[in-house]
């Protein structure tokens, strides 16, 4: 990514101020488009009863802020399950993907080792043909796996494009590094662990962070293998709650004992839980990104 | 700028010959990076073994997962040649030959959503495709890093949101009780009607499709320009090339590679216009405009219990697009294209 300064090369010529303004204009239109959604729905949900009263809805100038949406949500009901579930099948799900799509990648980065074509085949052979909805529900329902949590984390578990990733990385590293480790007695095992991880920091973040946003955004697993509404994930908590604006009662929300008269508004609760959504792709994201272009274009060129 | 200049193509280099090691013919010039002996050929099974096991033994986990949950179930589409009952289970039942599939296409549900399917993709190959094109071209112009920088971060962003999120995003703004809405009624006009209205279905899904993915369509692009050469630049201009001129006869063409790659992929991915947009929609526009094949396939089978029939339209969707991937990865070939995979030669 190109971070240097740039300058405008002498022989270009600079653009007119309409024209610049012209582009100022598009391109903040651009972020806003992005960023105004966000910001209102954030504002709401931290905004008190009396705010979004006087909107008459969302709230786009901020007056007096309020947490108390997010402690309802907290207070330990449908939503705090559901983030737990979300947190616990996103933190398992990529554990689980992050380490065995490395090592198949490793194991399948070493150019004429045994059987490694017929194996990447198989690999790269999921990209074509996937085995459709059905037979994929009669799988995980034979094994038993219909409202279990594990439904929503090994279907998914493997993803091609991912491996293929932090294959074509591996095996840009220099060969001589494992060369010397190699003649010093080292094994495929301490070659990766010792020299080739600790190299592809970056590679394993942008992986693992794919990993992690596809398990918390799971629906369609969730819609598929989890009937019981005690074990959805959050994201069917969203759509329920909030995409089709039902109501949420109090106790559903919460066990706690008040009344519908101290809720905060529904508003202020329902995008309260599209922040939930929302936040930790936000918090996780700005510390991967400078490494998208690369792990992107290598993945997608090599695929 | 020296340094934009002479940097190596690292991503247009890679587009156009294969990598070592990969595939193509083992040649006798081809040196082993990793300092084994080469010509594995020449040594016996049980040495390789014992020199590979390792290697082997790392990705049984990933294999393993893909068998159960990818390869088994391929195989469990025999279903759709049966007619199948959960109780009796796939050994059991009956067989039934392709009495499914002419069920299927003499369904006119099935030949509705295979049209809206195939609707939703030229529309957006019309609407959606060039924006992350003309995206990347913008903000390659712009010179501070810091405000690049900050325009990337954000547009790439929305890619990481869910479908749920994303359209609860544009219920909130653009829905019937949205903020524009709102607005809108408090001028005294009528409100917005779009996130229900099945006419306005195509732009309104493509709409969501843009603001979701095309900052992260447009990292390809942006390789693609880092890779041109800025040479091309300079002699245009010196030859009295204006801005518009140089942009149309160097970076478009410079982008021409990747454009047909993603343009071949796109055509052979046709029937996918994916799932979770459309079902969430379903309700609140209705079915004739929301429904595509895959939530054809859901309803017909989950809700409705026929999972032959649905076995058989899963499977009449992967065959055709698994063809088209494959004609067009032979488009991609003969206009001289690396196509998903290279050629095996």
């Amino acid at each position: 990514m190109t971070t240097l300064t740039r300058q405008r090369p002498v022989w270009a010529e600079t653009p007119s101020p309409p024209e610049r303004a012209a582009k100022a204009a598009v391109l903040a239109a651009i972020a806003l488009a992005v960023l105004f959604p966000i910001y209102v729905v954030v504002l709401t949900s931290v905004s008190p009863a009396s705010a979004i009263n006087d909107a008459g809805g969302l709230v786009v100038v901020p007056r007096g802020f309020s947490l108390a949406a997010y402690s309802e949500l907290f207070a330990g009901g449908v939503v705090t399950r559901a983030v737990a579930v979300s947190v616990g099948v996103t933190a398992t799900g990529t554990a689980i993907s992050l380490t065995a799509t490395t090592l198949a990648a490793y194991g399948l980065s070493r150019p004429g080792s045994l059987l490694h074509r017929p194996l990447l085949f198989l690999v790269l052979m999921t990209f074509l043909f996937g085995p459709g909805m059905i037979p994929s529900y009669l799988m995980v329902s034979s094994l038993g796996l219909i409202d279990s949590y594990w439904a929503l984390v090994l279907p998914t578990a493997i993803n091609a494009f991912n491996l293929v990733v932090m294959r074509a990385f591996f095996m840009n590293i220099p060969g001589e590094i494992s060369d010397s480790a190699r003649v010093d007695g080292a094994s495929d095992w301490v070659i990766l662990t010792r020299l080739v991880l600790p190299m592809s920091r970056g590679v394993v973040a942008v992986v693992g962070l794919f990993y992690a946003v596809g398990y918390w955004n799971a629906f369609f697993n969730a819609i598929l293998y989890i009937n019981d509404n005690a074990k959805w994930p959050l994201q069917l908590v969203l759509r329920q709650y909030v995409q089709q604006g039902q109501n949420i009662s109090v106790g559903a929300l919460a066990d706690a004992s008040q009344s519908a008269s101290t809720l905060p508004p529904s508003l202020a609760l329902q995008m309260a839980i599209v922040v939930i959504a929302l936040v930790p792709v936000l918090a996780l994201y700005p510390f991967v990104q400078r490494h998208f272009t690369k792990g992107v274009i290598i993945g997608a060129v090599k695929g | 700028m020296l340094d934009r200049r002479s940097r190596p193509r690292p991503d247009g280099r890679a587009l156009e010959t294969p990598s070592p090691g990969e595939a193509g013919p083992r040649s006798p010039a081809r040196t082993r990076r990793d300092g084994r002996e080469t010509g594995p050929r020449k040594k016996p099974l049980r040495a390789r073994l014992r020199q590979d096991w390792q290697l082997l033994l790392m990705t049984v986990p990933a294999l393993g997962l893909l068998t159960v949950f990818h390869y088994i179930p391929t195989l469990g589409n025999v279903i759709a040649f049966q007619d199948y009952s959960p109780y009796r289970g796939i050994w059991e039942s009956p067989f039934v030959g392709f009495d499914n599939f002419y069920w299927l296409l003499t369904d006119p549900a099935f030949w509705d959503a295979t049209l809206n399917t195939l609707t939703i993709t030229a529309f957006q190959l019309v609407f959606y495709f060039p924006v992350p094109i003309a995206l990347a071209i913008l903000l390659d112009s712009v010179l501070s890093p810091r405000i690049r920088m900050f325009l990337q971060t954000v547009v790439y962003m929305p890619h990481f949101f869910s479908w749920v999120l994303v359209i609860t995003l544009f219920q909130q703004i653009i829905g019937g009780a949205g903020l524009i809405s709102q607005m809108l009624r408090q001028h005294g006009y009528d409100g917005l009607d779009i996130m229900t209205n099945p006419d306005t279905f195509l732009l309104l899904v493509t709409a969501e499709v843009v603001w979701k993915d095309a900052g992260w369509g447009m990292i390809v692009f942006l390789a693609a320009l880092a890779a041109v050469n800025q040479n091309l630049y300079e002699a245009a201009a010196v030859d009295g090339a204006s801005r518009w001129r140089r942009m149309w006869h160097i970076t478009l063409p410079g982008l021409r590679p990747v454009i047909v790659l993603l343009l071949i992929l796109r055509l052979g991915d046709a029937l996918n216009v994916g799932f979770e947009q459309f079902f969430l929609q379903r309700d609140a526009v209705g079915q004739e405009a929301a429904e595509v094949l895959d939530t054809f396939i859901y309803w017909q089978t989950l809700a409705v219990g026929e999972w032959s029939y649905g076995a058989a339209a899963g499977l009449v969707k992967g065959v055709v697009g698994l063809v088209l991937i494959l004609v067009a990865n032979k488009v991609a070939h003969l206009m001289g294209e690396n196509g998903i995979y290279r050629r095996t030669s």
